[in-house]
């Protein structure tokens, strides 16, 4: 059988969106996929140092997420809410034996899941090269095409 | 009449959920030589269906899969 290959761009850097892009990603490189996630917009927060298992989400404009009690939007919009549904999402992750971002993230570099950055949303965003963990390229649009040309699975998410 | 299986591996996936029981089983697989066999137990029931595909994928053989009281265990024979 011929080694399949997959593309993914990584756009999204709430908790609940960094999620399809890592477990698809190091279950295809399991899977003998050849790998590549294009880090581009608020998927650059997945790569930044340090920041894998510090990211957040709101419950803002989202009626389907769980939550121990309904919250009100006025009340979702209240300073300390990410953060509060942040761990709140994790730690009913970690209950359910899900790995974290940053386990999956390790997972991923160990087993040659490619990482790209996205240049030029780094400029815009003032991301610096060193802001970003080790191992990742840099490139844009023609390097994911290239790589996306010869999958036979490309995602945007 | 059940057939004995060998196994020269085991792995405990209990308790784990999508994808670490498939990546937790491809570095086990890795670990073996080829025809050994790995005895994986695993309690997340989308892994009955995630070990076939893997299997299929990789061109592992999955040669028993036992269904019982919330786990599954299957034993993968290393032929990639």
């Amino acid at each position: 059988m011929a080694q399949k290959k997959m593309t993914i761009i990584a756009s999204k850097g709430a908790l609940d969106m960094a999620y399809p892009p890592l477990i698809l990603a190091t279950t295809a490189a399991a899977m003998d996929f050849d790998v590549t996630i294009f880090f581009t917009f608020y998927g650059l927060e997945l790569i930044k140092k340090g920041n894998a298992d510090s990211l957040k989400i709101s419950p803002l404009g989202n009626p389907a997420m769980p939550m121990p009690m309904p919250i009100p939007a006025l009340v979702a919009a209240m300073p300390g809410m990410q953060a509060f549904a942040g761990s709140m999402m994790k730690s009913m992750f970690k209950k359910h034996g899900v790995a974290s971002i940053g386990q999956l993230l390790d997972l991923a570099k160990e087993s040659g899941v490619k990482l790209i950055a996205c240049q030029m949303t780094m400029d815009v965003m003032g991301v610096k090269q060193e802001d970003i963990i080790d191992g990742v390229e840099f490139g844009g649009a023609a390097t994911w095409l290239d790589g996306a040309a010869d999958s036979q699975i490309n995602l945007f998410i | 009449m059940p057939v004995d299986i060998k196994v020269d591996q085991t792995l405990d996936a209990k308790g784990l959920s999508c994808p670490l029981p498939i990546l937790k089983t491809k570095k086990a697989v890795e670990a073996l030589a080829k025809d050994q066999v790995l005895k994986v137990v695993t309690t997340d029931p989308g892994s009955k269906n995630d070990m076939a595909s893997w299997a299929k994928r990789t061109g592992n053989e999955i040669l028993k899969m036992d269904e019982g009281s919330g786990s599954f265990t299957f034993y993968i024979k290393k032929t990639a």
